[in-house]
């Protein structure tokens, strides 16, 4: 009986944790998947790295990087390259998903269209932060900036800016992917929205290159997880509405 | 338990009735033709079926499930328009990348059986982006096979499919007859959905014109369904 009994404690939470491992499975399959074919292709990953270079090589002519301006704009720089070149990422995310319908028969799958989106995003993520730790490594080459001394809570603020960015970025490219002006509808839509985040990730960074601790503005920190926590949660709940209607 | 239970279903586009009051049921084991001329609503009411679209009103069980739900979805092998592979992965990668999201434990020993099957084994490394036509449309066919399904849905199946990728979709469709399987079919192609279908499904400007077995008429002149049941749902 007390055999029964056990078994029967232990039968449900077996089969939600099995739930859990395919979710889990099924997410990391698609983000592999993205990563992969990203891998093949570089297309996204080229142009959005040919473009943020492009525009740190023009601001670095355009400015005159003194120790006091580069004081005042570097934030504010580094995330609007992040911004311009990350929406050429996102913009592929779910376009590439129409080519030969494979939209379809991801969501004829058993894939719930929760995993579909956090797969996506994971995918989408470590484009952004390869592509932002370039940047990062242009921006300190060109407009001789020391970043290194502050690289862990530096980590922390692109990781949590980045997040922002990718889950936005990631659900308006799957809203807008059936239209015809997506490339430029999806920054129309998602910049609006950027800007609480983007506004504290600029100031954090702009206060870290300076030299200062990230402890004295925990208050954008806390902005920074706020908008990550509400629109993950917005995004995976939303998801099978944008996506069948 | 029917395999399929299509009740009373709308669809809208904007303010246009695609579908309208559609319903009818469908057996276990029963091949069913979904015929009705352009536009008329097929490819509509077989994405409500596969879950890639939600009906305006009405509803549609599958074995008695909701079709969205996901132990429902791992019973159903799709065939659209599309061939739904990634053209930057290779044949195996395909195969290997469907089988783990339907999650089978052998998704690589059966991404191979189904290549062999279909005859792509030799070029289960190669990119599908370099395959021709109907190589593609065997993947294709593959990938809809992979997760032995109990409910197969095509649309429009033998269009612009070579002679050998006919072939192959039809000693499949006739083995999982065999098997037991359900099989909802759209196609231009009457004669040979005819033949092939048990239950015969017409659909004329969105509404369901006939829906029940398949006649000997039908096999005699294929045109007397229209010719009957159009002229009748318009008069």
């Amino acid at each position: 009986m007390k055999q029964e009994a056990a078994a029967k404690q232990i039968a449900p939470s077996a089969s939600l944790r099995e739930t859990w491992f395919s979710f889990l499975s099924q997410t990391l399959t698609i983000a592999g998947k993205d990563l992969r074919a990203e891998w093949r292709t570089k297309e996204a990953l080229n142009a959005s790295l040919a473009f943020s270079t492009v525009i740190l090589v023009l601001f670095s002519f355009a400015l005159d990087p003194n120790p006091e301006m580069l004081q005042e704009f570097s934030g504010g720089l580094l995330w609007l390259v992040f911004l311009f070149a990350g929406a050429l990422v996102l913009n592929r995310s779910f376009a590439r998903e129409m080519q030969n319908d494979c939209l379809d028969a991801l969501l004829a799958s058993p894939v719930p269209p929760a995993g579909l989106f956090l797969g996506k995003t994971l995918a989408n993520y470590a484009l952004l932060m390869t592509l932002e730790f370039l940047c990062l490594a242009e921006f300190g080459l060109l407009f001789n900036v020391r970043w290194l001394g502050a690289v862990g809570p530096l980590m922390l603020v692109m990781a949590l800016g980045t997040w922002a960015l990718t889950v936005v970025g990631t659900m308006f490219s799957a809203l807008t992917v059936n239209l015809r002006l997506r490339e430029v509808m999806l920054p129309v839509l998602v910049y609006p929205m950027m800007v609480p985040p983007m506004m504290a990730a600029m100031i954090l960074t702009t206060d870290l290159l300076a030299g200062n601790a990230l402890a004295g503005n925990m208050l954008w920190v806390r902005v920074l997880v706020g908008f990550d926590v509400i629109f993950t949660l917005l995004g995976v709940s939303l998801i099978d509405t944008v996506l069948v209607g | 338990m029917n395999a399929l239970e299509i009740d009373a279903v709308w669809k809208y586009f904007g303010d246009f009735p695609a579908l309208r009051d559609i319903g009818f049921k469908v057996t276990p084991g029963s091949v069913v033709a979904l015929l009705g001329r352009n536009g008329a609503g097929k490819t509509t009411l077989l994405r409500i079926l596969a879950g890639l679209a939600k009906p305006s009103k009405g509803s549609v069980k599958i074995h008695g499930s909701d079709v969205r739900e996901e132990a429902t979805r791992r019973r159903i092998g799709v065939l659209g328009h599309g061939i739904s592979l990634y053209d930057e992965l290779t044949a195996t990668e395909n195969l290997v990348l469907f089988g783990k999201l339907y999650g089978l434990d052998d998704a690589e020993k059966r991404a191979h059986q189904w290549l062999e099957r279909t005859g792509l084994e030799r070029v289960r490394d190669g990119l599908v982006r370099e395959f021709s036509r109907g190589m593609r449309q065997r993947l294709a066919v593959a990938r809809t096979f992979l997760h032995d399904p109990e409910v197969l849905l095509f649309d429009e199946p033998f269009t612009s499919l070579d002679d050998r990728a006919i072939a192959v979709l039809q000693s499949l469709i006739t083995d999982a007859q065999s098997r037991g399987c359900t099989i909802v079919m759209s196609t231009h192609q009457l004669r040979e959905a005819i033949e092939l279908a048990t239950h015969i499904a017409l659909i004329r400007k969105g509404q369901l014109a006939y829906a029940g077995e398949r006649r000997q008429e039908m096999l005699d002149d294929p045109a007397w369904l229209y010719r009957t049941f159009e002229s009748e749902s318009a008069s």
